[in-house]
């Protein structure tokens, strides 16, 4: 999130040079619901970086845990001292503790993919949109039927076919998520080739790989920002889904997907925390880049620029 | 016309057939289902005559040779762990899972429209913001999530609506067994359907709203509102008709992923359809059952897409099919 660096309220000065991005920030500083949001975000990264030293407990040390505790309610007294604000789930865990580790595992696994995808996905679709011909047919068409079946059912297929494990789930989400990035880099592409500018660096003899890289990636980023920020929510969400359905992450690495999976069994005796809260963290997690992807839309629309 | 229907067509094998060689190979690397479907205490004769009952010490070529062989005859192999043909067994979950499939779109459908036009037409009153508001969060909620907190507060809470399974069933036609007939059965329905209808409903909103905010400001609209007409014949007949067309297109090709999403729905309520059964095969290994599910969904997939493209072009004389690339 380095383009949103907090800008001084530039108001139209008598048009004093801006960056690009010193723009960006303060066109996106403009609306409040998207700071809103952003400062949400911060707060997640915040905790899910921070686990180990803002957490009451480590709820993975074992010694730490006693099952006399199991499954209090929101706010009940911990024996040596504390409280559990959040209550405790059935092995005696802090639920608080929980979610701020579970936070760690979904953002680290949707980060992971979105990064990984986001670089087969830019060389792909570049790849294809400079060369043409046979290699963008293929590429295309293989985007194509992709995209054409939902991501929760290649997912599964993946899951089905390679078996379970977090390399895999990420594996699952690359192969997902590459398709959306290809495509929209490459309509990006095809639009910056016919410019001046690159014909120029054609004229200068550069090597294929400089323009592609030097020339044409950086002027395709502003699309590819807002696609990569929404595809970040979107793979955080599919993994908890799968870990829910118990096919995602090992019991080993659990995720906010496998807390609201534990959770389950005791929701019908009335004991909601144990999937209500980790719900509720996966939520505050996917509406807040939601609420940035939205702004960084609009602000990073050439159509829309002021 | 005809010859794009056959050319999709013949390209829909293919892709059918890519898919069937992709993820019975795929499947098949999972892990041997020898050692999960035969009791281990079971002598060495006794796993032999297991094995070359399952056809499972063929190699793999001919395993996969024997399955396309059935497959052109309707038979997709027999489950692993129900012994009985997997085809049958996805066939019959297959009411249960377009029941909830349908009744999901009819309320994302019911709703989506009205919210949608109402916040395109008043984009800046209070409701058209909520209503904006709510679509971002229908976007946002995880679907799986939303149907715990559906029972948690519907059934737990407030104990007005069973939590998991299907209800007693009618025969509609005398052949497809449904719910919603029986006020029983309905109540059973209803938590399901609305978990899964949220999604679309978030995406019917903001289709219909951007739609309608585009065509209010088209000329023919001017020109009706010049004619004279009534504020609801202009919105009724002239922006609904012609922001019906993308939300047609849309209603279809999602209705596949509506079926797609039932899978995680499904788990939720203990819903018995072809997608809690592809979640416990895949934890079984049956893979006959999801080899046969799998070619079950793509090929409704092929037809579906097929199918909106072509309604697509009888609805909208501007598109010309024969130029879309084929």
């Amino acid at each position: 999130m380095s383009t949103v660096l907090p800008a001084p309220a530039v108001k139209p000065v008598p048009r004093a040079p801006q960056t690009p991005l010193r723009r960006v920030a303060s066109d996106f500083l403009e609306n409040p619901v998207a700071v809103f949001g952003l400062g949400l975000l911060l707060l997640v990264i915040a905790a899910a970086i921070f686990a180990p030293l803002i957490s009451p407990q480590n709820p993975y040390d074992l010694a730490q845990l006693d099952v006399m505790d199991s499954k209090l309610p929101p706010g009940s007294k911990a024996p040596t001292g504390g409280t559990f604000w959040l209550g405790t789930d059935d092995q005696g865990r802090d639920m608080l503790s929980a979610i701020f580790y579970g936070l760690r595992i979904s953002l680290m696994v949707g980060a992971a993919s979105t990064v990984l995808a986001l670089v087969i996905g830019l060389t792909m679709g570049l790849t294809a949109a400079y060369f043409g011909g046979r290699i963008e047919t293929l590429i295309m068409r293989v985007v194509d039927i992709q995209l054409s079946f939902p991501a929760i059912l290649i997912a599964l297929i993946l899951i089905a076919v390679l078996g379970q494990g977090t390399g895999k789930v990420i594996t699952a989400l690359v192969t997902i998520q590459w398709a959306y990035y290809a495509r929209t880099v490459r309509s990006a592409a095809m639009v910056e080739k016919r410019k001046e500018y690159m014909e120029a660096a054609r004229c200068l003899a550069l090597s294929p790989a400089r323009i592609v890289f030097r020339h044409l990636l950086p002027n395709c980023l502003p699309p590819m920002i807002v696609v990569a920020t929404v595809q970040v929510a979107a793979a955080i969400a599919l993994e908890a889904t799968l870990s829910f359905l118990g096919l995602g992450l090992p019991i080993t690495e659990p995720s906010l997907g496998l807390l609201i999976a534990n959770g389950y069994q005791y929701l019908l005796s009335g004991k909601y925390w144990i999937s209500f809260f980790p719900g509720v963290a996966l939520l505050v997690t996917i509406v807040s880049i939601n609420l940035v992807a939205d702004q960084l839309r609009d602000v990073l629309n050439p159509r829309l620029q002021r | 016309m005809l010859v794009y229907v056959i050319r999709r067509s013949m390209q829909s094998v293919v892709v059918l057939f890519a898919m069937s060689l992709l993820v019975f190979i795929g499947v098949y690397a999972i892990g041997n289902p020898i050692d999960i479907l035969i009791n281990p205490q079971a002598d060495q004769i006794d796993r032999e005559r297991a094995i070359a009952a399952l056809g499972l010490d063929k190699p793999l070529w001919e395993q996969y040779a024997v399955f396309l062989k059935g497959a052109l005859t309707g038979n997709l192999g027999k489950s692993f762990v129900h012994a009985t043909p997997a085809l049958g067994l996805i066939l019959e979950r297959m009411p249960a899972t377009m029941e909830l499939a349908i009744a999901a779109m009819v309320i994302a459908v019911a709703l989506g429209i009205p919210l949608g036009l109402w916040a395109g037409l008043k984009p800046n009153g209070i409701a058209g913001r909520s209503i904006m508001a709510g679509s971002i969060l229908g976007f946002s909620l995880p679907t799986f999530w939303v149907g715990l907190m559906l029972i948690m507060v519907f059934s737990v809470m407030l104990g007005w609506l069973p939590s998991n399974g299907r209800g007693p069933t009618t025969m509609l036609l005398g052949i497809i067994p449904v719910s919603f007939l029986s006020w029983d059965g309905l109540s059973h329905l209803i938590m399901p359907a609305v978990n899964l209808a949220l999604f679309k409903l978030a995406l019917l909103i903001r289709l219909t709203r951007a739609g309608t905010r585009e065509s209010l400001m088209q000329d023919y609209v001017k020109f009706a509102r010049a004619k004279g007409l009534t504020n609801g014949r202009v919105i009724g007949v002239h922006v609904l008709r012609n922001i019906l067309i993308p939300i047609v297109t849309v209603i279809g090709l999602e209705f596949g992923s509506v079926i797609a999403f039932a899978i995680v729905t499904e788990s939720v309520f203990a819903w018995p359809g072809m997608g809690k059964l592809l979640i416990d095969s895949i934890n079984l290994l049956d893979r006959p059952v999801i080899v046969s599910y799998l070619l079950v969904i793509v090929a409704l997939f092929i037809v579906i897409n097929l199918a909106v493209d072509v309604l697509y072009s009888a609805l909208d004389p501007r598109v010309r099919l024969s130029e879309a690339k084929g």
